[in-house]
């Protein structure tokens, strides 16, 4: 139901997280006017977007009255300010579904994932869960449960996936702050189609506890937010070591926040060449193009053997998917999306050898990007080929060949998070449609990629521009 | 692989995982298998050596 307008509502719709709490640290609004009018916004627009798949109204007023009962509210950085998560976190009382129609029957989550409950102690309050691809095996943003996540500049159009309910919201303006997860590039394509920043830390940064996995090898969680600094003081809310996640590194917290201010000067940036600037639309290359130019960034940098550290992310992927889900494809194989369930039977029928020499080459590819980190602080990198296709379409002319559209969005992410490095996408609002820059670090150097992200920001040079839905 | 020993294999190695394969669905999941088996073939074609170590490291 609406919330009642029995208060006024305050304009707090593209503002961002900082200055949301700001606003509640300092009394100019209290957390329940916040919230109220964060879930008016919702109830208004996610007919059109369909970005929320649950709406934990009740669970939020009540922290946001909490909130405004709290004495020392500065200790708070991310006060009164609303958030959602990808629906493969668990929310304690409802069930985790992770996109699929099979999970619908499990039985409700005991325990918030920590990486909630490490933002909500920082101030912010969960309003609800999004939308996303069935068992995160996905690109687009579409889901033949839920129907697909649209995108908010263009509500015909993908979101890109799998966190595509996590884009749409921010992106429209629903929350300013959401979770998603990152396999082979499921935070940074919808940042890239949603024309929003997205940091896929180090992979065993943040803990990935009480979430449902895809791939243990490859899985990673991280914010999605209008601003740097937003990502930052998310991601520094929710950093540090948790027993609970046995890949989560025993790491104190690094914050990012107060590094910000330090920019780009002095850090050694290059273009990621060769296979990162085939195959790319005219738009991807334009928006490289252009923050390569605000940063003075020229020399080009081929990374080795980058098309067969695809190849291992997949079949890593595919086999480690199927693994998770043989059970389920035995017993209720009918019941899963006909094109997640094809790719996850396909995945399990593949020899263990041939795993056994992805991960043998994910070590060689690891060491040789590390040496590339030796020379240069950071390396940037089209975020998708495209901007965002139409919903339902199948196919992209990549390099001038027509390759599956679903697998083909994440080309040029897929080889990054193979090995775990940490990237920020940035959005370039280009009109009509915005597209995203990867902006890539050495492992556990957020802080580089943070840095930037920020003084690109600051320039102009790239934004998350408010559309008109 | 042939395609008819690429489906052959398919429909061989579904019954050894005790996995459905209906007749709907096998022309995609053939077609999903062959593009993993051009990308595993991609990878096992570089030369490692013998001492290569795989990306996961177990701790006791």
């Amino acid at each position: 139901m609406r919330p009642d307008n029995t208060q006024p509502l305050v304009e707090t719709t593209w503002a961002t997280a900082i200055e949301v709490a700001a606003a509640v640290t300092s009394g100019k609004l209290s957390a329940v006017n916040v919230i109220d009018h964060a879930l008016a916004r919702i109830f208004d627009l996610n007919p059109k977007l369909n970005a929320f798949t649950a709406v934990t109204a009740e669970r939020a007023k009540a922290r946001a009255n909490q909130i405004d009962a709290s004495r020392d509210k500065t200790s708070l950085p991310l006060a009164g300010v609303p958030f959602a998560v990808k629906n493969l976190f668990d929310i304690k009382g409802l069930p985790t579904i992770a996109g699929s129609k099979i999970n619908r029957v499990r039985a409700p989550a005991k325990q918030d994932s920590p990486l909630i409950a490490r933002l909500e102690a920082a101030g912010a309050v969960l309003v609800g869960a999004l939308n996303m691809g069935e068992y995160a095996y996905d690109f687009t943003g579409e889901n033949v449960h839920d129907g697909p996540s649209r995108n908010p500049y263009d509500p015909s159009r993908m979101t890109g996936g799998s966190s595509g309910g996590s884009g749409g919201a921010v992106a429209g303006g629903l929350v300013p702050l959401a979770l998603g997860s990152d396999t082979n590039g499921s935070i940074r394509v919808p940042s890239s189609l949603c024309g929003i920043f997205g940091l896929k830390p180090t992979y065993g940064r943040l803990s990935r506890a009480r979430t449902f996995p895809f791939v243990a090898s490859l899985d990673h969680l991280g914010p999605m937010a209008r601003s740097v600094p937003d990502l930052a003081a998310s991601y520094d809310a929710m950093q540090g070591p948790d027993p609970d996640d046995p890949a989560c590194a025993q790491r104190a917290s690094e914050p990012t926040v107060s590094q910000l201010e330090h920019g780009s000067s002095g850090l050694r940036i290059a273009i990621a060449g060769d296979y990162f600037l085939k195959g790319a639309f005219a738009d991807a290359l334009a928006a490289l193009q252009s923050v390569a130019k605000a940063l003075n960034a020229r020399e080009e940098v081929d990374i080795p053997e980058v098309h067969r550290a695809r190849s291992a992310a997949y079949v890593i992927t595919a086999t480690e998917g199927a693994a998770l889900h043989l059970d389920r494809l035995r017993r209720q194989a009918c019941d899963f999306d006909p094109a997640v369930r094809d790719r996850l039977i396909a995945g399990a029928l593949v020899p263990a050898t041939l795993v056994a020499k992805a991960q043998l080459f994910r070590r060689w590819y690891r060491d040789r990007v590390l040496e590339i980190f030796n020379r240069w602080d950071a390396l940037i990198a089209p975020a998708t080929p495209c901007t965002a296709p139409k919903i339902g379409q199948q196919t992209i002319l990549l390099d001038g060949t027509e390759v599956p559209l679903r697998p083909n969005l994440g080309v040029y992410t897929q080889p990054i998070s193979f090995i775990g490095l940490p990237v920020v996408a940035v959005p370039v609002p280009l009109k009509p449609l915005p597209i995203g820059v990867q902006i890539i670090a050495a492992p556990w150097r957020e802080d580089v990629a943070l840095r930037i992200a920020y003084a690109l920001e600051q320039m102009g040079t790239v934004a998350a521009r408010r559309p008109s839905v | 692989m042939s395609d008819k020993a690429l489906e052959k294999f398919a429909e061989t190695a579904a019954v050894a995982l005790g996995l459905p394969l209906e007749p709907e669905w096998k022309a995609a999941v053939v077609a999903n298998l062959d593009v993993t088996f051009r990308h595993a073939e991609n990878v096992a074609a570089f030369r490692l050596s013998d001492e290569a170590e795989p990306a996961p490291v177990f701790k006791a």
